[in-house]
């Protein structure tokens, strides 16, 4: 396409972690005046506004004083935020609308304003999960991993090894959760949520939000925005099973496969031009899922290329650099937070920045692999 | 959620909709339903009035044999609302001899790592759970590794 799309704002809410006094919609705000402003923009700017259902993106617009001409409630779990900017940007080169807004906000912690978390009994999950015994993410989206683990190989060991890396990164990172160095043992010392998975394999549950503004190229310029922009250069989305049992096969996430194919050829780029990379980690097997289902790595050897330190700091492929959702936080629906990570490397603006990123890429997930999209930013043109 | 008075808690239960009525009154009367379909002869599951493989909704309903391995399954040591007096708890994934996929749990065993080997072979039971029946998976033998922790 002709037209570049860039993020010109980007900014997460002042404060992440445990917020008590701040509800959901004060976090979807707060992150989207604080982008505003790293934009060096105005509500006045924005012509368009995408978020997740609730407070949705009609609330959000109002609040704001922002009188829309393009809406996107896209609600896919956590990954919700990366389908926004994939839909803002074909919005925006259909001429739909110039300048958008995405917001995130969850009390994932504090609960307050949040909408329920219950599934009717009549619902999916609340005839074929809930009978079961689950509780949340941290019994259904784990069920795959024995699977997995039985079919390549993947040791105990290595799963742990993928919340030692990303302490690793969020130890430099003063925003972040958890930031004390932890070992192998100390992980599978921590207590067991659901075998296999130790507490520390699974992600941290805070409050927090952010906000991007997405443009054309052209508008950027002619608004004259504050930082540098960052090219959205590929995108891909696709979903999978809305109840985990009925993935197709537990060992690997067609979702994340397609997004990603989609994403890098849209972008036109191989694995090799890939200098930094975020995937949603709401637990431990899911980046290893990540670096085999984008093919970063052949199958069955992720745990491996983890445990051998090549996502670490100083590894040849930087991975999850704020700590991630194991380290750095996780609001429930993470998706917003990798991308600000991204752009904040590609920026060169990261607390644990890695040296000459140009392109980065984000894989998000939703729901128990149930969504993934996939991004491919830059900080210039393709 | 009370933590004093667990066994006053309920398990979760399903309710059923038109769709998965077929599933949930085979359970009541002991038989595990689920659907095939007439064009292509896949069984699958959930329960919906459109074949997934090939998209006809020429289909109807079978009961099966029951006959299931463990395709994988967690071991949950945060009870659920009701599963509190049941320890730690295997919720599982199941693939029935048909092909098809569900989550249950597993009963008729001590729940350890040792004890649930992937692939397994197991049988559908039915458990009665306020106005329905669950159907839940025991080992179709006596484990062969014991069971021992």
């Amino acid at each position: 396409m002709s037209t570049d799309i860039v993020i010109v704002g980007a900014a997460e809410t002042d404060e992440i972690g445990r917020l008590p006094d701040r509800s959901v919609f004060e976090l979807h705000l707060e992150g989207a005046c604080n982008a505003l402003a790293d934009a060096g923009l105005t509500k006045d700017d924005v012509d368009g506004v995408a978020t997740v259902g609730t407070p949705g993106p009609v609330q959000v617009a109002h609040a704001l004083g922002i009188t829309p001409a393009w809406l996107d409630g896209t609600s896919v779990g956590g990954t919700s935020f990366l389908f926004h900017v994939r839909h803002a940007l074909a919005a925006i080169r259909a001429g739909l609308c110039h300048t958008v807004l995405i917001t995130h906000g969850e009390s994932g912690r504090s609960r307050v304003g949040a909408p329920p978390r219950a599934f009717g009994r009549d619902s999916l999950p609340g005839q074929f999960e809930l009978p079961y015994g689950t509780m949340g993410p941290a019994t259904t989206f784990t069920v795959t991993a024995l699977r997995y683990m039985k079919e390549t190989g993947l040791t105990h060991e290595q799963l742990a090894s993928v919340a030692v890396a990303q302490r690793r990164w969020s130890s430099r990172n003063p925003r972040a959760a958890m930031r004390d160095l932890v070992t192998v043992e100390d992980v599978l010392a921590s207590r067991l949520v659901a075998y296999p998975f130790h507490l520390l394999e699974c992600c941290l549950v805070t409050d927090g939000g952010g906000a991007l503004v997405v443009t054309s190229r052209e508008r950027a310029e002619a608004l004259g925005t504050r930082k540098p922009p960052v090219y959205v250069l590929g995108s891909g989305e696709s979903a999978e099973s809305p109840i985990i049992s009925q993935m197709e096969d537990f060992t690997t996430s067609r979702s994340f496969r397609l997004s990603s194919q989609a994403a890098f050829a849209d972008a036109k780029i191989t694995h090799a031009d890939v200098d930094h990379l975020m995937i949603y980690d709401a637990f431990a097997h899911v980046p290893i899922y990540g670096l085999e289902d984008m093919g970063f790595v052949g199958r069955g050897e992720a745990g491996a290329f983890i445990e051998e330190g090549h996502t670490s700091p100083g590894g040849r492929l930087p991975m999850n650099t704020n700590g991630g959702g194991l380290s750095y936080t996780h609001t429930g629906m993470y998706g917003m937070f990798a991308m600000q990570e991204s752009i904040r490397q590609l920026r060169g603006e990261a607390a644990a920045q890695v040296p000459d990123v140009e392109v980065g890429v984000v894989l998000g997930n939703g729901g128990m692999f149930m969504s993934a999209a996939t991004l491919v930013l830059g900080n210039r043109r393709s | 959620m009370p933590t004093d008075q667990p066994a006053a808690v309920p398990k979760a239960i399903p309710k059923p909709t038109p769709e998965t009525r077929p599933f949930w009154d085979g359970a009541a009367a002991g038989e595990l339903r689920v659907q095939r379909c007439l064009a292509c002869l896949r069984h699958y599951f959930y329960p919906r009035p459109v074949c997934p493989h090939c998209g006809t909704s020429d289909v109807e309903w079978v009961t099966v044999s029951g006959r299931a391995t463990l395709y994988s399954y967690v071991i949950s040591h945060r009870p659920a609302p009701g599963f509190a007096e049941d320890g730690p708890y295997a919720i599982a994934v199941v693939e029935l001899e048909e092909g098809v996929r569900m989550m249950t749990n597993i009963v008729g065993i001590e729940i350890t790592p040792e004890n649930l080997e992937l692939d397994m072979p197991l049988r559908v039971v039915f458990e009665p759970r306020g106005d329905v029946h669950v159907p839940l998976f025991a080992p179709a033998a006596a484990p062969a590794t014991g069971g021992e922790r």
